[in-house]
């Protein structure tokens, strides 16, 4: 692990990490449900670039993708934001996720990209299947994790 | 010696190694490894359990290869090639890689370090002025979807005639920076949209442009490297490593979709899910090929822009036209990439994934100008240590399916460089060696450090010794621009 951090609505409960990855980095969300999970490891992808507590979560654009397992799902939905923070020239951090089976609606909030106040650090260009995993562990939480090539 | 594998591994040579089919269940050629004992010992796991998952991909020829500078990739390692079969083969976007046609492009100039020293400050400021890099970039070079549709078919003869080059360039470039077969109708409008403000910036990561020195301790064929325009006496050059951006990306992610979905209706199995493929001539396969090659074109382009604006920054702080200064194009090759190529035995479609194509003398698709001497090959280090200009040979054409390293290769991860040093403190370290960096991000720059990568120098030597590239010269760095 190398960085962790908080989920702004929920501060005691640190809900994403990274995990090494030679040339890239690996995201990884933690949350009592499969949702929040999910919107950890989009709060960790936003880590990647910068610091999320820097990102100010004014602007909402809202994602749906649906796949044919959790897995594929988690990769699309990582590939939405990044799609979004390309084009839009935004950053994210805060997210709102709800599934539906293998269907996913959510909410991003977010601003657009000053360079000198978020100091980006990279460009995360895309969610990998590589190290791909959404599961609930012995002790009930969920983990939803991916390598973003950046 | 121990390596990070349990297999089996053959020695054929003191540079390179076989792993026999027997080692894993679906393996249907050896899998080759090109490296010295030290750098093969140094391999992570990964490489060995990427390159043997390759060698089971359908209709591969010969055996899955890997070059010294292998690292842990997805699907293919870095470092990978993989010819197949064009008829009963498959084709993989792991085997091209995200970034596709990612690729390094030198240009040389008439300027000596004692001339360029000066105004050094001044160069790179204007440069990283000129050459928008890191996250939310936009190039300056404002696009219709018309012209972006241009582009992807065109690449860098489109530049060329807009104005963003010299009519010579092309022939220095490989595939004269315009693979055929582009088609646009099979790129999605998401791809379209990442792209379409990107021509001409750097990008983040591993991608630089840099200012280098070429002293006469660095020549290594004084007779190649004057074909090349190269005669060292602290000669000025400039190297820029970057691709087809978020444009590229998203044509991979795209069509990795489709072939997860295609490899059910084919029935294939693959080791790894980052593998999914298609039969090359499939519907979704040419699909996909058509994509990657406007990708491709979109990242010849992509370096054919920045090429202009190198000249037009050189222009602006040395009072000369960039004829004047004597700026012409070294050469510009692919590391990322899949082709059809012509051999001795056959038609191959040759994926190519963190390795450079090295055609060596004699070859009927290179130029004039370096079809005595062979292919030049551009291969990047870390932004502290330097990089190298090599050569093709008949070797790599007999072994490699033309084919050879692409640059130092990561052995470290990111995190682990940004805890080991501060980006400011790295770039004031360098200022002190005498390398100017000019970074958009201090933590961006930190994970780029020289010592999270292998020593190029050894990597070099290997495939030198090997004979399947010949080293030419060593540039150094003075001045480094990082997204």
């Amino acid at each position: 692990m190398s960085y962790a951090g908080t989920n702004v609505e929920s501060p005691l409960q640190p809900n994403w990490e990274h995990f090494p990855h030679e040339a890239d980095m690996g995201v990884r969300g933690i949350g009592p449900t499969k949702e929040a999970a999910f919107a950890g490891a989009a709060l960790a992808l936003t880590a990647v670039i910068t610091d999320p507590a820097e990102v100010i979560p004014t602007q909402p654009v809202t994602v749906s993708c649906d796949a044919p397992d959790d897995e594929l799902l988690l990769v699309d939905r990582l590939n939405a934001l990044v799609y979004e923070m390309a084009t839009r020239k935004v950053l994210f951090s805060r997210f709102e996720v709800h599934l539906n089976a293998h269907a996913l609606q959510a909410t991003a909030w977010g601003e657009p990209v000053e360079v000198a106040r978020h100091r980006p650090a990279v460009e995360v260009k895309g969610a990998t299947y590589t190290d791909l995993l959404v599961k609930q562990d012995q002790k009930g939480s969920w983990i939803a994790q991916c390598v973003v090539d950046v | 010696m121990k390596l990070q594998t349990d297999m089996q591994v053959h020695r054929i040579n003191d540079y390179l190694w076989e792993i026999p089919p027997s080692e894993k269940p679906g393996m249907l050629v050896p899998a080759r490894i090109y490296a010295s004992a030290a750098i093969l010992t140094a391999m992570d796991r990964g490489v060995f359990d990427q390159v043997t998952n390759v060698a089971c991909l359908p209709g591969i020829h010969r055996h899955a290869l890997c070059m010294p500078d292998g690292h842990w990739g997805y699907g293919f390692p870095i470092g990978g090639v993989a010819a197949f079969d064009p008829e009963d083969g498959v084709i993989s976007p792991g085997g091209v890689g995200y970034d596709i046609n990612c690729g390094m492009r030198l240009i040389r100039t008439d300027l000596s370090l004692s001339e360029v020293q000066p105004k050094l400050e001044l160069l790179m400021t204007e440069l990283f002025r000129r050459v928008p890099a890191g996250v939310g970039s936009r190039g300056f070079v404002n696009l219709t979807r018309r012209d972006f549709r241009d582009v992807m078919q065109q690449g860098a003869a489109w530049c060329i005639a807009k104005g963003y080059g010299w009519d010579e360039d092309l022939e220095r470039i490989e595939e004269r920076g315009r693979l055929q077969g582009a088609d646009p109708s099979h790129v999605t409008d998401y791809a379209v949209e990442r792209g379409i403000n990107q021509l001409g910036t750097l990008g983040s990561g591993n991608h630089y442009l840099e200012v280098q020195v070429l002293s006469d301790k660095g020549l290594f064929d004084r007779t190649v490297a004057a074909a090349m325009g190269l005669t060292g006496r602290d000669q000025i050059l400039i190297m820029v490593h970057c691709g087809s951006r978020g444009f590229g990306h998203q044509v991979a992610s795209d069509y990795l979709k489709v072939f997860e979905k295609a490899m059910r209706r084919y029935g294939i199995a693959v080791k790894d899910q980052q593998l999914a493929c298609a039969p090359f001539r499939s519907p979704e396969g040419q699909d996909y090929f058509a994509a990657m090659n406007c990708a491709a074109n979109t990242a010849f382009a992509n370096r054919q822009v920045i090429t202009h604006q190198i000249r037009e920054a050189f222009t602006a702080v040395f009072g000369e036209s960039a004829h004047a200064l004597g700026m012409h194009l070294v050469y510009d090759v692919a590391h990322n990439i899949a082709k059809v190529e012509r051999y001795p035995d056959g038609e191959w479609l040759v994926h190519r994934k963190g390795a450079t194509r090295a055609f060596g003398p004699g070859s009927p698709e290179l130029p004039d100008c370096y079809r005595a001497i062979g292919q030049p090959v551009i291969c990047g280090g870390s932004m502290e240590t330097g990089s190298y200009l090599l050569v093709g040979t008949d070797r790599a054409m007999q072994e490699t399916f033309g084919s050879t390293m692409h640059g130092s290769g990561r052995t470290m991860s990111r995190a682990q460089a940004k805890r080991t040093v501060r980006g400011d403190q790295l770039l004031r370290d360098m200022k002190q060696r005498g390398i100017l960096v000019k970074a958009v991000s201090m933590s961006g720059l930190a994970e780029e450090a020289g010592f999270a990568y292998k020593n190029i120098s050894d990597v070099v030597d290997s495939v030198d010794r090997a004979g399947i590239t010949k080293k030419v010269a060593e540039l150094k760095p003075i001045g480094n621009i990082k997204g």
